[in-house]
């Protein structure tokens, strides 16, 4: 029975996530570990890819989880979810083990570049796994590099906008399509600014998990004040700006049934979204006026492409 | 906070940590240059702070108040931004 919530009172209180790791004040990766491990019900492990969340919970001795956690490089997260649930189902059947849930915690780069062979593996496969990608669109955890989501205009270190490049010249890849090519049952974006959305994305995602159907994947959108040049407060506001400039839009694909979540009928401007970060405060000159108008055209792009799948039966 | 072993063939094999949450011990208050503080009377119950904070430094009370945890919190100030009431404030440290 999955646990599905309407108020935010009943979430339970203790936490499987706990205080004094080292993640930067103001950090969008947080709010989701401490909702994935309470929403996901049952025993449970988590696989860590490098990035952000693994060098900042685990500085040693110290660990910030209360729950089973192994570490692995870049490239082969959803390599070893593959290789524990495997060895759980042999377990299982010779000595009578019980079930048990595997969730994965990526970072963009770990999978939208490095790491995208090995998740296609395991996809392919049809491994029982939850899979979430935080992306905090570029390697913020080695010193904001830019990555396949960064988007477009962005600056990073190694896309610094200036005379020669407004940022990053290319538009940020789809990842969840690339996903939605291996006929996922279930698949989903989620948001820090949605708690309640988020909360039942995962305990859907459980139930699928206790029925023995996976993998899953989810899409976090994880605002990072440090890399995006913003004051840490802002963090969720500037999450919330995302969904509400369909920048990011919140929907949810279930045996290629397309449904979004929050249906955004009349957008805020674009501008007010990037004003707000340093990473994007030069696309706001009368000079860079053409990428501004690019940015615009993809956001409405990709919302109506979203629209038009919606109103199908299945896009598989 | 966990002792470290005085030699290295004291620590356990693969360096592996077996107790969970070690890190409820390290302070992380002292990275704080603003602290929230909470107004009760404004407060309305949302939890937004609580689900949002990213250090678990907002304490939910058993009547569904809210306190602050100073030993962890680093005074991002993400819980007085999405307060709908603007009950919680960032008071500069040493200010008070």
């Amino acid at each position: 029975m999955a646990n599905f919530i309407r108020r935010l009172n009943e979430i339970p209180r203790e936490e499987l996530f706990a205080s004094g790791h080292g993640l930067c004040a103001g950090c969008g990766i947080p709010p989701m570990v401490k909702i994935a491990l309470k929403a996901v019900d049952g025993p449970k492990t988590v696989v860590n890819a490098t990035g952000c969340l693994e060098v900042a919970t685990t500085l040693y001795p110290n660990t910030a989880w209360r729950v089973p956690w192994v570490h692995n490089a870049f490239e082969n997260a959803a390599a070893t979810a593959s290789g524990i649930e495997a060895a759980l189902r042999a377990l299982k059947r010779k000595r009578g083990w019980k079930d048990y849930k595997i969730i994965v915690f990526g970072g963009d780069g770990g999978t939208f570049d490095i790491g995208l062979q090995s998740l296609s593996g395991a996809l392919e496969r049809g491994h029982k796994f939850i899979y979430v990608c935080y992306d905090n669109e570029a390697y913020m955890n080695t010193g904001i590099q830019r990555s396949g989501a960064t988007p477009i205009g962005a600056a990073t270190t190694t896309s610094p906008a200036g005379r020669v490049i407004p940022g990053k010249p290319e538009n940020k890849k789809n990842l969840l399509d690339i996903v939605l090519a291996h006929r996922v049952p279930y698949a989903a974006t989620l948001n820090s600014a949605y708690p309640i959305d988020m909360w039942n994305k995962f305990a859907k995602a459980s139930e699928y998990l206790d029925k023995g159907i996976g993998p899953i994947f989810f899409h976090y959108y994880s605002p990072c004040p440090v890399g995006w040049r913003m004051d840490s407060a802002l963090s969720i506001e500037v999450a919330r700006l995302a969904v509400q400039t369909r920048i990011w839009p919140l929907y949810e694909v279930e045996e290629g049934k397309i449904k979004i979540n929050v249906m955004v009928r009349r957008p805020k401007p674009i501008e007010e979204y990037l004003k707000l970060q340093g990473r994007f405060r030069h696309l706001l000159k009368p000079e860079n006026r053409h990428i501004l108008e690019k940015i615009k055209e993809y956001v409405e792009l990709n919302w109506n492409r979203l629209i038009r799948l919606s109103q199908l039966d299945s896009i598989y | 906070m966990v002792k470290w072993p005085n030699k290295w063939m004291e620590l356990p094999i693969g360096g592996v940590i077996n107790v969970p949450a070690t890190s409820v011990d390290v302070k992380t208050g002292t990275w704080r240059s603003h602290r929230p503080v909470v107004n009760l009377d404004k407060c309305i119950k949302c939890l937004m702070c609580w689900v949002s904070c990213p250090d678990n430094s907002i304490i939910r009370l058993d009547d569904d108040y809210v306190d602050v945890d100073y030993y962890h919190c680093k005074g991002c100030g993400i819980c007085a931004n999405v307060c709908p009431t603007d009950a919680i404030d960032m008071v500069e440290e040493g200010g008070i």
